[in-house]
């Protein structure tokens, strides 16, 4: 059952020009205008904090104007990586992943998954019917898992933030390190050739590749979709972000410096694996974990370890666990686990020792 | 018009599912909702992202909500 002429139907039902060209300028000049008031904010901020009245220098002067300097931050920056992304996603869809990766070999297979593991949308809901229809296709076991492991742990929000907040070099580090954890632990993974420990049912599901709307999207429709994640993403995730910002606040003000750089300094060998080991019970959004990474790296703490910690909390998590139980055997979640785990692990070594 | 309504049970399920039953009010039709919730049915409809909206057997949405507009198109449709 092909969907050829539906598809085509709904293609010529196109909008009507001039409304088109308003939406697509519009946007424009909404985002030319975000860049306007990104530059204004270090001086608003500033005017806001200089009419508080709070010593300057002080432990608590200096975590209130963390708060100030960063809360409209990251919310802009949060405003426009969402936007950005999800018109960049409206271009990528499973089906069409996929298809790509379907009779991949292994080795490129893993990089191809990982890389379109960033921009394919999905939700965690859909992580288990994702895997199916991915392992059902004839897409090999690990390069499935580099897929699912790329999608949480290269946050597009944490890529974001991390270039507004701490820099385009930190930023580029964590782009690589996601994408070579998921790339590594995804082959391993294939190696051990685990297709047995799947559950049973999952093995012989005949995941159907049946008639789908294919619709075409308009441009005007990739804008509706920007805004609509701005809406829904920004409206869910700000009570994380004002906790992260409220955190990275405190850690600034009065955490000290010496203390810090002895627990989570690169000198400390067994700091990673403890930031991993601490990291992996706790959940939090991209958006609350990246003010805490600012606030650590400003006090001296190893670029590698943070980053560990960061990755340990957004990428592994106990109700993904639980997602993933209902088509995975139990040793093959310990498995998945075990070697994302050691993945954060070398590379947060990797990390202390390349950065100084 | 047979409606289902596929999703392991997410926050988004719940929100398609009002919105369908919104939709179908407000437009009069009369349909019988129906919730898919085990993951081998939801497979077998060739779908990979939840929550998906089935009308008659035919998938018409899949991985997101659609607007009060989109909706009461999809339902209206009477080819299908």
């Amino acid at each position: 059952m092909k969907c050829r002429c539906q598809s085509e139907a709904v293609a010529t039902t196109s909008e009507n020009k001039p409304s088109e060209s308003l939406w697509i300028g519009g946007s424009s000049v909404g985002i030319a205008l975000w860049f306007v008031l990104y530059r204004q904010l270090v001086p608003f901020s500033e005017w806001i904090v200089s009419l508080l009245p709070i010593e300057k220098g002080s432990s608590f002067g200096e975590a209130v104007t963390f708060f100030f300097y960063d809360t409209p931050k990251v919310l802009m920056l949060l405003t426009l990586v969402v936007f950005a992304m999800s018109v960049i996603r409206s271009f990528f869809l499973p089906e069409r992943t996929r298809a790509m990766l379907a009779g991949k070999n292994e080795g490129l297979g893993n990089i191809a998954a990982a890389c379109l593991g960033i921009v394919t949308p999905f939700c965690s809901c859909s992580a288990v019917p994702l895997f199916i229809g991915f392992v059902s296709a004839g897409v090999p076991l690990g390069v499935t898992f580099s897929f699912l492991i790329s999608a949480p742990m290269v946050n597009e929000v944490a890529l974001g933030l991390l270039f507004g907040l701490v820099g385009w070099k930190v930023a580029l580090a964590y782009l690589a390190f996601g994408l070579a954890v998921a790339i590594v632990a995804g082959w391993v993974i294939g190696r051990f050739h685990l297709e047995g420990w799947l559950e049973d049912w999952v093995r012989n599901a005949r995941a159907g590749t049946a008639s789908l709307p294919t619709a075409q999207i308009s441009a005007v429709g990739r804008i509706h979709e920007g805004i609509n994640a701005v809406r829904e993403i920004v409206g869910k995730v700000w009570p994380w972000m004002i906790a992260g910002i409220a955190a990275g606040a405190f850690i600034h003000g009065y955490a000290p410096a010496e203390l810090l750089a002895t627990i989570m300094g690169k000198d400390a060998w067994w700091s990673v694996p403890a930031s991993v080991a601490v990291g992996v019970p706790m959940y939090s959004n991209a958006a609350g974990i990246i003010p805490i990474v600012e606030a650590l790296l400003g006090k001296g703490a190893a670029l590698g370890t943070v980053l560990s910690f960061m990755m340990a909390v957004t990428a592994l998590s106990l109700p993904e666990a639980i997602i993933l139980r209902k088509v995975l055997s139990l040793r093959l979640i310990l498995v998945y686990f075990g070697v994302v785990a050691c993945g954060i692990l070398a590379v947060g070594y990797l990390f202390n020792a390349l950065f100084v | 018009m047979k409606i289902q309504i596929l999703g392991t049970g997410c926050s988004k399920c719940k929100a398609l599912t009002e919105a369908t039953e919104h939709a179908a009010k407000d437009l009069g039709v009369a349909c019988e909702i129906e919730k898919v919730v085990d993951i081998a049915e939801i497979m077998s409809f060739g779908v990979m992202m939840t929550p998906a909206l089935v009308v008659d057997g035919n998938v018409k949405v899949v991985g997101k909500i659609p607007n009060a507009d989109e909706m009461k198109k999809i339902l209206s449709d009477k080819t299908n």
